[in-house]
């Protein structure tokens, strides 16, 4: 496959995602715990090559696009002392998103 | 020549604090693996390690003061912090910028949850706290208290926004400029810009 094949981004700025609630093995940049959290695509940050390919050497295509997706702080963590404002932002790969 | 008449034998490896762990050895073993088969010299590492511990926050403290005496740059960096930082002859090589805003009513907070993603071209390596498990894991969990430990107390109207930098953006915050300094020269606004306050965990101020 050619270093510049690249996936078609699947969200737009504002859609709503769900994380996949997933643990395959290997090198994974999904941090777990904002796993199965419910987020807004914040913006699409252009596509790079799939680092759980890249951590084994191989060439990570097609490209992923990947975004930062904007969660709020009392959704990811119940308990959470602050404002009802606070968020925090995550950058994640598109294979990893699904339409909420 | 010293003599001792126990008998035991003695741990001296007095080039060593302490011993090598596992990813020192690995480390090690492949540099001189690389070296040997000529993918590089060790002229080219040593160069490569000075370049790195040449990079200083002033590179950062320098964007964020011309960010703030000229509103046409500021709406560049902003838009796209790549090339923006590229017009000051900084090169972001494989990764990309993103610079973040303190606005009044949101203070923004960077940290990388997974390992130590961090600015280097801006900033230089990473304190240590930055790359410890405390940090990491209480930025996003507890962000305000964390705060609070660096001596920033933020009143709950002030929206706290934390960046876990995972992949393959970098981030850099763009505090606000402190008040009582409108019309000050680039070099003086740029020594009030520290590290911590381009990561998020302090305010310049005065």
């Amino acid at each position: 496959m050619s270093e510049t094949a690249t996936l078609a981004p699947r969200f737009a700025p504002g859609a709503r995602v769900s994380v996949r609630r997933a643990d395959p093995p290997g090198h994974l940049r999904t941090p777990w715990y904002i796993r199965g959290h419910v987020g807004v695509i914040e913006r699409l940050c252009g596509a790079f090559a799939n680092p759980e390919e890249l951590a084994y050497n191989r060439p990570g295509v097609p490209k992923q696009p990947l975004y930062r997706v904007r969660f709020r702080q009392r959704e990811v963590w119940p308990d959470y002392r602050g404002s009802a404002e606070d968020k925090i932002e995550v950058e994640i790969y598109q294979h990893w998103l699904e339409p909420a | 020549m010293t003599t001792h008449s126990h008998p035991h034998p003695h741990e001296t490896l007095p080039e060593h604090d302490e011993r090598l762990g596992y990813y020192q050895t690995m480390e090690i073993a492949v540099r001189e693996l690389l070296i040997a088969k000529a993918v590089f010299t060790a002229d080219d590492m040593r160069r490569a390690v000075e370049a790195m511990d040449a990079r200083t926050p002033a590179q950062g403290a320098r964007v964020v003061a011309r960010a703030w005496c000229d509103p046409a740059f500021k709406a560049r960096l902003i838009e796209d912090g790549t090339a923006a930082v590229g017009e000051l002859g900084i090169d972001m090589g494989e990764t990309r910028l993103l610079v973040v805003e303190n606005r009044p009513g949101v203070h923004n907070l960077i940290v990388c949850t997974l390992c130590s993603c961090y600015p280097r071209m801006l900033l230089g390596l990473p304190p240590d706290w930055y790359k410890s498990r405390a940090y990491r894991s209480r930025a996003v969990r507890e962000p305000r208290a964390v705060l609070a430990e660096f001596g920033t107390v933020l009143p709950e109207d002030v929206a706290v926004r934390v960046h876990d930098s995972t992949a393959d953006m970098r981030y850099l915050v763009l505090p606000a400029q402190p008040p009582g300094t409108a019309g000050w020269s680039e070099e003086r606004l740029a020594a009030l810009v520290g590290r911590d306050a381009m990561i998020g965990v302090t305010r310049p101020v005065l």
